[in-house]
């Protein structure tokens, strides 16, 4: 599934990159911690966080995530979005909590593991 | 649900609380933030972390959250382990990750202790 | 974002009242193993007062946060608890840094907080916010290489 299809139905508000929004997602990870989500997130996983600094977009251009996608209604900071828009990985803001929309996500995936 | 059916959809150990499993348990709050936790989750929710400090026990103290989950099969530290087991906080461990934990959690009925976040102060 | 202007600001008048509980608990400042458990013990305090819960469970984040702001910024400091018959009094004051620009910091997500902060779960700019939200009352004044002052109130609705 791509991240357009999913940030349509979930209502996301696309910030940066969205002329990559065709970016296949195979799966997802949820976490706050830098080091966590580099050590066991996978390429292709859309990242959800509320992490808004710059270094997100690090993580996610070394792991080759799908995207970001920031709950709370987290804004992603100004040099992160910079740095995105350079690295063309695409940051998505949600309203949700990271519960909700990793849930609606993971059933939209329909994945197992 | 009962916190015995959270074991059983997340294949979780339940290193505290063995005799709290009866306890049942709506809603659900993930986070690796710990101010995000004190900020949005409430009282009686799931609480979803990666972190294994004592200070998820003293905030889950705070704010009478039902049950920790550990995820990644992370152990909580030897400290913490101790605080919980006083508070008497129940601590059960998943080898799932987080985004697998609450996926399994939320298709089987648990939602989220709150909608969507807004006006803050409405989740005083 | 909060605006300054929505801040609870205000003046200290309740000297005179009568108080249930008063007392003063020191913060060891950069000690992350102990950090939090002068929240935890507050709010046992409270409970055992008979506090109604969710004013327990204000108090207790409101001290839970400030505690974690001395412990990660500054060298030590105290707080002083004073639970009267309709608040909840909770002043903090440590001997540290500062704060520099207040309104700055009591915006949502604003954090000088270093990675080893962050990877324990906190700095993530809530602190300020979260115990401005939880607060009925609040006060704070900060000079640069002395250290922050806050004062917080808690209204108990009802009569105990």
């Amino acid at each position: 599934m791509d991240i357009e299809t999913i940030a349509k139905k979930l209502n996301l508000e696309v910030r940066s990159a969205s002329d990559r929004l065709k970016n296949n997602v195979t799966g997802g990870y949820t976490g706050d911690l830098l080091s966590d989500v580099m050590a066991n997130s996978h390429e292709g996983d859309i990242w959800i966080t509320r992490q808004v600094h710059q270094n997100i977009v690090a993580v996610a251009t070394l792991k080759e995530h799908a995207g970001i996608i920031l709950v709370n209604s987290c804004e992603p900071a100004r040099d992160t979005l910079e740095k995105a828009i350079q690295e063309k990985i695409p940051i998505m803001v949600s309203n949700l909590p990271a519960f909700e929309l990793t849930g609606a996500i993971y059933n939209l995936l329909g994945k197992k593991d | 649900m009962k916190l015995r059916e959270v074991k059983e959809i997340l294949d979780a150990d339940v290193i505290v609380g063995q005799e709290k499993l009866d306890m049942e348990v709506k809603t659900a709050f993930g986070a690796d933030m710990m101010s995000d936790v004190l900020a949005f989750a409430k009282a009686g929710s799931l609480l979803l972390t990666g972190l294994t400090n004592t200070q998820v026990i003293r905030i889950a103290n705070v704010l009478d959250i039902a049950a920790i989950i550990l995820v990644r099969g992370k152990k909580p530290q030897t400290e913490a382990l101790a605080l919980a087991k006083e508070l008497q906080i129940p601590i059960l461990i998943t080898k799932y990750i987080l985004f697998e934990t609450a996926g399994r959690l939320y298709v089987k009925g648990i939602v989220g202790c709150l909608e969507q976040v807004e006006d803050h102060s409405a989740h005083n | 974002m909060v605006a300054w202007n929505k801040l609870k600001i205000t003046v200290h008048t309740t000297k005179t009242e009568n108080y249930l509980y008063t007392n003063s608990f020191d913060i060891e400042g950069g000690n992350f193993s102990k950090a939090g458990t002068i929240a935890t013990g507050i709010k046992s305090i409270l409970k055992e007062l008979g506090l109604p819960n969710d004013v327990v469970r204000k108090s207790a984040i409101v001290c839970y946060e400030a505690e974690i702001n001395v412990v990660s910024y500054a060298r030590k400091g105290f707080i002083n608890l004073t639970v009267t018959p309709k608040t909840v009094q909770i002043e903090i004051t440590d001997e540290g840094p500062g704060i520099p620009d207040i309104e700055l910091a009591m915006e949502q997500g604003y954090s000088t907080a270093n990675q080893q902060i962050r990877e324990m779960g906190f700095g993530a700019g809530m602190g300020l916010y979260n115990i401005n939200c939880y607060s009925d009352k609040f006060d704070i004044s900060s000079e640069v290489n002395k250290g922050t002052f806050l004062k917080i109130i808690i209204n108990t609705p009802q009569c105990i």
